[in-house]
């Protein structure tokens, strides 16, 4: 039993599906991911007493546990107390909230890269410290945020296959299918992986170019 | 919760614990190896040598790692290499983290001032020995924060090894769901032992970190500068 192309070809529509749904996890996920983790480094950084130390806890605790542990545990603890989701939207906010911590992070470094003399003017001129934020702080943090979050984003691309273990039909999701009901694991593997290879490099270079644009414009 | 509960639970996690911890420090060490290999065949002064690196840390990064770990367990076996479910979870995991420890080594080394290169050669010391005595070594600080954060997804993504049947505390932590239906506590456990495990690597890491500071160096950095100025006969 070896590659079996007309097998392999029969496939690609499934799975090109599945991508859609990997697509589509990413996307979403990363609008999660960007406003939750904008809005914890924020506060972070505000020092408010407790609810600061309180999100750094959230950003430690949420990076230091897998992935998949914390699907599975949205996908069977949240049910018995009656909060139910279809397995997608579990898998989007899981990591959504999964990659806030990590997209806290590069905010936090963005904002610490900001000098303190824009701090300080801001707070000569007394500028409201919500508008320091918006006018000042942030768009210059996120010029250096950007292509970081960009590589992020790759990075869930890749991670969200581990939501098949929650019954999300993403690609691996239908690998999966494939492989249960016909007993050949061989050419669905490799089509989802020259898949994820494709897309990923693609978006890296894009990331990549993004990054020297933004570089550049300095 | 009978006390029947606690015993299983404990029972199962504590061995589940182990085999995890096993993968993680196997994991670990196909990693670095992997890393090395693959980060020093990208500085190679050979062509085709760089190449096959770049193509391997390109594929290995560019990849889910689930999808890796399917192949390693269930699509191998179609050309009659049939894997144990650890083996194949630890290469997976090893050679997928390895890829990006590989750009790390490139990268700590690339970065090396070119001077440290251009004296070695004016030393004429070889290629590998200039690797082996000055380089690496002098990029191994640099090289420690980031492969503290690749240890730490090691550990994380050892979790997926339960995926492929690997007996694993998340592995185990299914069965007691299964058995008992006590979701709630079982999965709350699981996270708070991931948690403090890789709290562990982190101040291990951090611990290395400053075993191997460079500000240990800067302690006996004036005696050569003496050495240069009676050498120089005091003219600087």
């Amino acid at each position: 039993m070896t590659w079996d192309s007309g097998f392999a070809l029969s496939l690609i529509p499934q799975l090109l599906a599945g991508l859609r749904i990997t697509v589509e996890i990413t996307v979403l996920g990363m609008l999660i991911a960007l406003v939750v983790g904008l809005f914890v480094a924020v506060v972070r950084r505000s020092r408010i007493p407790v609810l600061s130390w309180l999100f750094g806890f959230y950003v430690q605790f949420v990076r230091g546990t897998p992935l998949l542990v914390q699907a599975y545990f949205a996908y069977f603890v949240l049910p018995d107390y009656g909060i139910t989701f279809s397995p997608f939207l579990t898998g989007v906010i899981v990591i959504g909230i999964n990659y806030s911590a990590y997209t806290a992070e590069v905010y936090r470094a963005g904002v610490e890269d900001v000098p303190a003399g824009q701090w300080e003017a801001a707070t000569a001129l007394s500028l409201p410290v919500p508008r320091t934020w918006v006018r000042i702080v942030l768009p210059q943090a996120l010029r250096t945020s950007v292509p970081v979050l960009g590589n992020y984003l790759v990075q869930m691309f890749k991670d969200s296959a581990v939501l098949f273990a929650i019954s999300v039909y993403e690609l691996m999701g239908h690998v999966e299918a494939i492989g249960s009901d016909t007993y050949r694991y061989l050419e669905p593997v490799t089509i989802a992986a020259v898949l994820y290879l494709i897309v990923s490099l693609v978006a890296s270079q894009l990331v990549r170019l993004l990054e020297n644009r933004l570089a550049l414009s300095r | 919760m009978s006390p029947d509960f606690w015993t299983f639970t404990a029972h199962l996690l504590w061995r589940g614990l182990q085999v995890t911890i096993l993968v993680t420090v196997l994991g670990t060490v196909l990693a670095l190896v992997t890393a090395f290999v693959a980060g020093l065949g990208r500085l190679s002064d050979h062509g085709p040598v760089r190449w096959i690196a770049l193509a391997f840390i390109e594929v290995f990064r560019g990849t889910s790692l689930v999808a890796q770990l399917f192949f390693f367990f269930y699509a191998l076996p179609a050309f009659g290499v049939r894997l144990a479910p650890m083996f194949a979870g630890v290469l997976a995991i090893g050679l997928n983290e390895g890829s990006y420890a590989a750009e790390i080594v490139r990268s700590a080394i690339g970065s090396r001032g070119v001077g440290q290169n251009e004296a070695c050669v004016s030393l004429h010391m070889g290629k590998a020995l200039r690797m082996r005595r000055v380089l690496i070594p002098q990029s191994i600080p640099a090289m420690l924060p980031p492969f503290g954060n690749v240890t730490v997804d090691l550990l994380k993504n050892s979790s997926l090894v339960s995926l492929v049947t690997v007996g694993d505390m998340t592995f185990q932590a299914q069965i007691v769901r299964n058995q008992f239906g006590n979701t709630t506590v079982v999965f709350a456990i699981l996270l708070v032992i991931y948690f403090i495990l890789s709290q562990l690597i982190a101040l291990l890491s951090r611990w290395l970190e400053r075993r191997f500071a460079l500000d240990r160096d800067r302690r006996s950095a004036p005696e050569p500068r003496i050495r240069y100025a009676e050498a120089t006969g005091g003219s600087r």
